[in-house]
């Protein structure tokens, strides 16, 4: 017989019982439905040892390499300590090193941490100020830098947070910080697939950690980023990835401005116009094989999953990270 | 080697090629489905991981797999789109759409016709009758 620890539980399993089986038994509440492993309601982690492969059987590749798996169909090869997908980890603390203006409503914000930290370019933290006031933010570099992390914070009409990031916060403050999550980042293993990026807004902060992970592993297919704003203010880093573009040959990138009466600005400063994901989409005919990541605003997000799948884009293929535009990321 | 009496045949999910070939029609399938503008506002506020599991639940039941859907689910689980005015006509879309799918993996006719026998057996509970 084997032992689950979920929280301060610790719970037997024998060996003809899925961990599901065991949890129901111990009268444990977790989400569940089909129990075969179709419907993924019983997504669980480990936070120890990896998950046997059956276990995992159609997740998608970011969340297998995070040991995700389903309660529904682990029989469990030894101990293991689990956690439901939403329960948080540690806190770590973090000091702000840097804060700078990338344009009037986009801030980089780059915190030192000091304790261990695991962690992919495009997944996300929660950042908590002092009385506890929480928001998550993208991560926009890649973790082959040395305990940095890179936020692009973007002032909200009425955020809370963002408006004391970008008005009050210090260099040298403190803030919390919870483990990183997410399943929108790069792996690599398929070097040679050709990869579509699309984000509105600072929904480039996780392809802009994305797409340089992906180079330095030595991502070898094309790489393509479109980037787009109503207005000029919203895009950033142009001078920054157009120099990627010049050093490395297979990647791409479209900055594009969707506002009107700015023809002129745009065509001043190269930019295309129209909306990010309509330029490419209309300009990629056949999504088969591809690899796609969308961030930003969820309609732009939706909409685009739903057309690079209809254009023959697998849907195990296609990575979201939608941005709540609510109070969430205020 | 000659047949015993206790020799089973094989069923229509084995003959179909079991859950590798619903993995494989589930993903033509329900691009068909999104990409067919007489039916696709039915599916415009669903989360698409879920709803191919959906659909690969169908599927499995339709290719005479193992499956635990009953009349009711497919009461309870198309409710909603009644009310948004689902009918034959859709009904028959989604028909199509499967009997497409199949030819595209080459599945005999034969199979094929026992498929949409089985599919159209929930037709009256999918749409509410």
């Amino acid at each position: 017989m084997l032992n689950i620890k979920l929280g301060e539980s610790k719970i037997p399993c024998q060996a003809n019982e899925s961990v599901l089986d065991a949890l129901l038994k111990a009268n444990i509440q977790i989400p569940y439905g089909c129990q075969q492993g179709v419907c993924q309601s019983c997504l669980m982690r480990s936070l120890d040892t990896t998950p046997p492969v059956s276990a995992q059987a159609g997740l998608k590749d970011t969340l297998q390499k995070q040991n995700y798996f389903l309660a529904c169909l682990c029989h469990p090869e030894q101990d293991m300590t689990i956690a439901l997908p939403e329960q948080q980890g540690a806190l770590l603390n973090a000091s702000v090193i840097k804060k700078q203006l990338l344009t009037p409503e986009i801030l980089r914000l780059v915190l030192q941490y000091d304790a261990p930290l695991t962690f992919f370019a495009g997944q996300f933290v929660n950042l908590q100020r002092f009385d506890g006031l929480m928001r998550s933010y993208s991560i926009a570099n890649s973790p082959q830098q040395d305990k940095v992390l890179e936020f692009h914070i973007r002032r909200l009409p009425n955020g809370q947070f963002s408006n004391w990031v970008h008005d009050e916060l210090e260099h040298g403050a403190q803030l919390t910080l919870t483990e990183a999550q997410g399943s929108c980042h790069y792996l690599p293993g398929r070097m040679e697939q050709p990869l579509l990026l699309i984000g509105t807004g600072s929904g480039l902060a996780p392809l802009y950690g994305i797409i340089n992970d992906a180079l330095a592993q030595g991502h070898t297919g094309a790489i393509h980023l479109y980037h787009g704003s109503r207005n000029h203010d919203g895009l950033y880093l142009v001078d920054e990835i157009r120099g990627l573009t010049k050093q490395f040959d297979n990647f791409n990138y479209t900055a594009c401005l969707s506002g009107a009466c700015i023809a002129e600005q745009a065509i001043e400063a190269n930019y295309a116009q129209g909306r990010a994901h309509d330029l490419a989409l209309n300009t990629i005919q056949n999504l088969k094989g591809w690899r796609i990541y969308l961030c930003g605003h969820p309609e732009m997000v939706n909409q685009s999953k739903r057309a690079a799948y209809i254009k023959g884009a697998s849907l195990s293929d296609i990575y979201t990270d939608a941005f709540l535009v609510g109070n969430h990321n205020g | 080697m000659s047949e015993t009496p206790e020799t089973k045949s094989a069923t229509l999910f084995e003959q179909l090629g079991g859950a590798g070939a619903v993995d494989a029609a589930v993903d033509i399938f329900y691009r068909k489905v999104l990409a067919d503008y007489r039916i696709n506002r039915f599916f415009d506020n669903v989360d698409m991981e879920k709803q191919a599991a959906k659909q690969k639940a169908f599927l499995t039941m339709a290719f005479g797999g193992p499956h635990n859907y009953t009349g009711e689910d497919m009461r309870k689980g198309h409710e909603n789109l009644v009310r948004m005015g689902l009918d034959d006509s859709h009904f028959d879309a989604v028909m199509e759409h499967l009997g497409a799918t199949l030819q595209e993996l080459n599945v005999p006719q034969a199979l094929i016709a026992q498929v949409a026998a089985i599919a159209e057996s929930t037709r009256n509970d999918v749409l509410g009758r």
